[in-house]
């Protein structure tokens, strides 16, 4: 292979010369140590390589050898259930093979090579197929079926396809192309991170990506193949927010790419999703989720590289036809990545020392997200929802990484320190969060949950609103001065935040709600509101109404089960107080 | 025999430039002998074909261009270790500095260590009882969590963390433990506050000190508590033991990075601070855990002080992204003469939810500390409203609320220096303040324990039961 050799080494950036025909983002191996790096840069023959490991040791006369691939992913069955490190080297594998710590220059191929898995074809020989069809499946875990597809320039006629045991890099299908050409397919396909994979056509989002997050369902929902992000300072839950979705969010395949973050919350992960349950299938989660783990104290140029490892992947399983959830935790990391390099490069920083192309780096990809038609014959639908978790400085909004990922994001959940320090979780702030889908998902709510589902969670954002002025008032001027309604609003807010949208992420029955029960929880917590108003005009005392022993029962509701005879038994209840009053 | 270069071509702060070299690697430690044959060392910050850039750690005074000799060691920085590190004061850059012998090595380990993989680690879930309430009780420490306190200046942090290192035990357990203990650019005075300390408790005897202190060389700082973690890797993951590492002060050592970044003329990121902080002290805080497989343990607790106490300063900020929560310290509770001011609300520990409840503290421990914390924060907006408006604009709960806050400032907050408070007593004083109000504002707390502890003779019975 070609050679170039190293002239300057400045941490995590490499410049080699004799490169002279070397591509961009092609993968080259550094040193004697074989390090594992990318070019970012050309000029004349000097190559800039980040290097995804550590460079201790290396210097200037020692080879690059330089691979003219780009760096790519491995997509294939083996993937669900596993972990990764930014580049797609398994950390499990890494761990049983070089012990507990990472050390460098490990080459670990990220499928298992020896592994055999059943392949059942669904097209037989003679049949002529397109580039994305569907050839036959995997059944990967017991809870997804991996889909075998034609990988881009496969359209022809399959000559030969086999049924049984194989490997991944087995053949199992023959195809002769229109030029006469034979090509061989096995289980898996490689694909450069960084290049987009081809969808048929675009779609609009209609339907929720139901999340079981009472304010995040309610008042900001998130469509399926929508993009979200989730700023704010730490302590706020970022990440437990990130967990909650990962966990309970109805997407069919989860990938979760913890990005410069904590090695405990991967550890956390990695022990938690075996243990919980799908609450469709009952299997464990960690059989349709991938996880990309480069911590913050791993590589800094595996950082950057690990988003579009993961946005890969996910868009591979999209490919299938199933909706696919990508949380990425935190972008904020991964712009300090390109900041470091951007700086080591010695190039003209922008905002705060960011590299002036963040923006645009950013919007390709949240832009990768989407609702499509899949490639290939059949009209296969797949989604990819992105939910892009920012730290930004302080919880400083004005930061150029939050910034610039709200001019491409639909949905925003704001996360507030306040609340945070109260314990009120999720922090999420009612006032200043919003999502762009409410419109789009209307139909759908009104068919699936309710016809008036929208309605109410209009009149609870109202009364929020209007308990923000209120409180503004009352701080001023003194409760006393506020009519009994004017306080009534207050109470009632005060009961959508603490009975409904403060929800405990560790409390076992708490830490998912359904639709349904959300419905009913809301709609319980207003038809006490508008029954207290009947009841204040009839001139009750307002001490009475507010000391109501059902008030009680509405705010253990998040407590109760899933069941609707107990749920509607509480709003006659409210029923009955009113009427004994 | 290492080659000589007689080659410096230029000397900026704390960095030396030295030309036509050959087969120098980066981060590779380097000896530089001055005009008078003083020692001193450094490591390559950048290298390119003719030239390195060094940064030396005992600073430049007295170097010059044409009679300083310049060593490049061919090895990055290693810590010598062996069991008989234990008991011993090094100085910033690992040298005895208590008149003992050199250590004789067992091992040689690169300082800068290897990222754990994230795959081999343990979720810490065993809770260390701190004996003080406003730890124990609302953000739990467990072993193998990195929970930094962040402090001003003229706050106690030092007893504080002294405090901690004194009392912390896990419940039912006696195991080998040791402390280690860097210091950046501390003062005299506040770096023999700890050694006294230790020394009073005996927990000298199991401690490792590494001491920069302010009147040594900044730049030494950038590796004195890589020294110190180096030795903790050691003594938690060959040795078994659990350890608790306690680094003071981050802001040194944070300050220290910016010199040498601007003596390179980096382009600086928040407050000319390097744009690559955040990664820099991430590689020092993730070495803090615990491994699958391996019975020691590293406990970590940085200290900084929060320069004019702003918790949005770049350095408690990305700290607070890094590691597992925080301590932050009040400068209002420390005028009210409460000892520990603890500020409990912005205060956080992220691993909690795995170290308390049934079996481990109490069961009903996250539900107390919620309510806690939802009493404290309606208590505190209580008396800010109470500010404005006078006391008696207030509604009668309201007024509960702020007793509620006072008290628990005054009782459960404050607490003496060498009051070790068991977990159980500190749960017990939790109830003892929320009964101070009504039972259905206790909206947080599980409606069966309620039941169970809300009532103090309930409470009496329920605990009879828990021992039982």
């Amino acid at each position: 292979m070609r050679q170039g050799k190293i002239i300057r080494v400045a941490g995590p950036l490499v410049v080699a010369a004799e490169c002279l025909g070397a591509k961009m983002y092609d993968m080259v191996r550094v040193g004697h140590l074989g390090l594992i790096g990318e070019i970012i840069e050309l000029n004349n023959d000097q190559a800039y390589i980040q290097v995804y490991e550590d460079t201790t040791g290396v210097g200037p006369g020692e080879p690059v050898v330089l691979t003219e691939k780009p760096l790519s992913v491995e997509l294939g069955p083996g993937i669900l259930g596993s972990i990764y490190d930014g580049i797609q080297r398994p950390l499990d594998v890494i761990r049983a093979r070089h012990g507990e710590f990472v050390s460098r220059g490990i080459e670990v191929p990220a499928l298992d090579r020896e592994r055999r898995w059943t392949f059942e074809p669904i097209k037989k020989a003679g049949d002529r197929i397109l580039a994305g069809d569907i050839i036959g499946y995997v059944q990967e875990t017991p809870l997804i079926q991996h889909r075998i597809m034609v990988p881009e320039n496969g359209d022809g006629e399959i000559i030969e396809i086999k049924e049984g045991e194989f490997k991944v890099s087995e053949v199992v299908c023959r195809i002769k192309k229109e030029s006469g050409e034979i090509k061989e397919l096995n289980l898996f396909q490689v694909w450069p991170v960084r290049k987009q994979r081809p969808v048929k056509e675009r779609l609009m989002p209609f339907e929720p990506l139901i999340t079981g997050q009472r304010i995040l369902d309610t008042l900001f929902p998130l469509a399926k193949g929508g993009t979200a992000c989730v700023p704010g300072p730490f302590g706020s839950g970022k990440t437990v927010v990130q967990h909650q979705l990962a966990k309970w969010s109805d997407a069919q395949i989860i990938v979760y790419v913890a990005c410069g973050e904590r090695g405990n919350e991967v550890a956390d992960l990695l022990l938690s999703f075996p243990e919980l349950k799908d609450p469709n299938t009952g299997r464990p989660l960690l059989e349709r989720t991938v996880i990309i783990a480069n911590t913050s104290n791993m590589p800094v140029a595996a950082r950057e590289a690990s988003i579009y490892t993961g946005m890969t992947i996910a868009e591979y399983f999209r490919d299938m036809g199933y909706s696919v959830a990508l949380m990425a935790d935190s972008s904020s990391r991964w712009a300090e990545a390109l900041r470091e390099i951007g700086g080591r490069m010695e190039e003209m920083p922008g905002d705060e020392g960011y590299p002036a192309y963040l923006a645009s780096r950013l919007a390709e990809f949240y832009e990768r997200a989407g609702k499509v038609i899949c490639p290939g014959s059949e009209e296969r639908i797949g989604a990819l929802s992105v939910i892009g978790a920012v730290s930004p400085p302080g919880g400083d909004l004005s930061d150029p990484v939050v910034q610039a990922t709200l001019k491409v994001v639909k949905v925003f959940w704001a996360l507030d320190d306040r609340l945070a320090n109260m314990r009120h979780f999720p922090a999420i702030n009612w006032l200043q969060s919003y999502s762009l889908y409410r419109d789009s998902l209307k139909k759908y709510f009104a068919e699936k949950v309710a016809e008036d589902f929208v309605e109410l969670s209009q009149e609870a954002m109202k009364l929020l609103e209007l308990e923000a002025e209120l409180q503004e008032i009352a701080r001023l001027i003194g409760l006393e001065s506020l009519s009994f309604k004017e306080r009534l609003v207050l109470e009632t807010a005060r009961s959508i935040r603490e009975d409904f949208l403060h929800q405990n992420a560790f409390h076992p029955q708490d830490t998912y709600t359904s639709m349904r029960k959300q419905y009913l929880m809301l709609r319980t917590i207003l038809h006490f509101h508008h029954r207290a108003n009947e009841a204040l005009e009839a001139g009750k005392e307002f001490s009475d109404i507010v000391s109501l022993e059902v008030r009680d029962r509405i705010s253990k509701m998040k407590y109760l089960p899933e069941e609707e005879e107990a749920l509607l038994q509480v709003e006659k209840e409210v029923d009955a107080s009113f009427k004994a009053l | 025999m290492h080659k000589e270069y007689l080659t410096v071509s230029n000397i900026v702060g704390p960095l030396v430039i030295v030309e036509k070299i050959a087969d120098v690697k980066y981060n590779e430690l380097v000896e530089i002998e001055d005009s008078r044959g003083h020692l001193r060392r450094g490591t390559v910050l950048e290298v390119s074909t003719d030239q390195a850039v060094v940064q030396v750690f005992e600073g430049t005074v007295g170097l010059d261009i044409d009679k300083s000799r310049v060593r490049f060691l061919g090895r990055s920085q290693q810590l010598p270790v062996s069991e008989e590190i234990i008991g011993r004061v090094f100085d910033g850059s690992g040298r005895p500095r208590d008149n003992g012998p050199q250590i004789i090595a067992r091992k040689r380990l690169d300082i800068n260590g290897s990222p754990i993989n994230p795959d081999a680690r343990d979720y810490p879930s065993e809770f260390i009882q701190t004996g003080i309430s406003s730890i124990d009780g609302m953000n739990p420490l467990v072993r193998g969590q990195k929970l930094p306190i962040f402090s001003g200046s003229g706050l106690p942090h030092p007893r504080i963390a002294a405090q901690i290192a004194r009392q912390a035990r896990v419940l039912g357990k006696e195991e080998k433990f040791a402390v280690v203990f860097a210091a950046m650019g501390i003062t005299f005075e506040e770096a023999n506050f700890f050694i006294e300390d230790f020394r009073n408790t005996g927990a000298l005897e199991r401690a490792v000190l590494f001491l920069n202190l302010a009147n040594e060389p900044a730049i030494e700082r950038i590796a004195t508590p890589r020294l110190a973690l180096t030795c903790a890797e050691y003594l938690a993951f060959e040795l078994d033991m659990h350890v608790l590492v306690i680094l003071v002060d981050m802001t040194f050592y944070a300050e220290a990075l910016r010199e040498i970044s601007a003596a390179r003329k980096e382009i600086p990121g928040r407050r000319g601070y390097p744009g690559y902080l955040y990664t820099d002290l991430a590689t020092m805080y993730e070495r803090a855990g615990r491994i699958k497989g391996k019975k020691g343990s590293i406990t970590m607790i940085p200290i900084l002080t929060m320069p004019e106490d702003d918790k949005t300063h770049p350095i408690p900020d990305l700290t607070g992204y890094i590691t597992e929560g925080q301590v932050i310290l009040s400068r209002e509770l420390h005028r009210k003469g409460i000892y520990p001011p603890i500020d409990v609300l912005p205060s956080l520990s992220r691993l909690k939810d795995k170290g308390i409840g049934a079996g481990k503290t109490r069961e009903d421990h996250a539900d107390v500390l919620n309510q806690l914390f939802a009493c404290y924060a309606r208590g505190k907006e209580a008396r800010e409203l109470a500010l404005i408006l006078g006391e008696a604009a207030l509604s009668d709960l309201d007024r509960l609320y702020l007793k509620f806050a006072d008290l628990f400032e005054t009782e459960f907050v404050r607490q003496g220096e060498f009051e070790a408070r068991t977990i159980e007593e500190t749960i017990e004083l939790g109830w003892k303040l929320m009964r101070q109000l009504p039972k259905k504002e206790l909206k947080r707390i599980r409606p069966e324990y309620l039941e169970k502890y809300y009532s103090p003779a309930a409470a009496a019975g329920g605990e009879k039961a828990n021992e039982a």
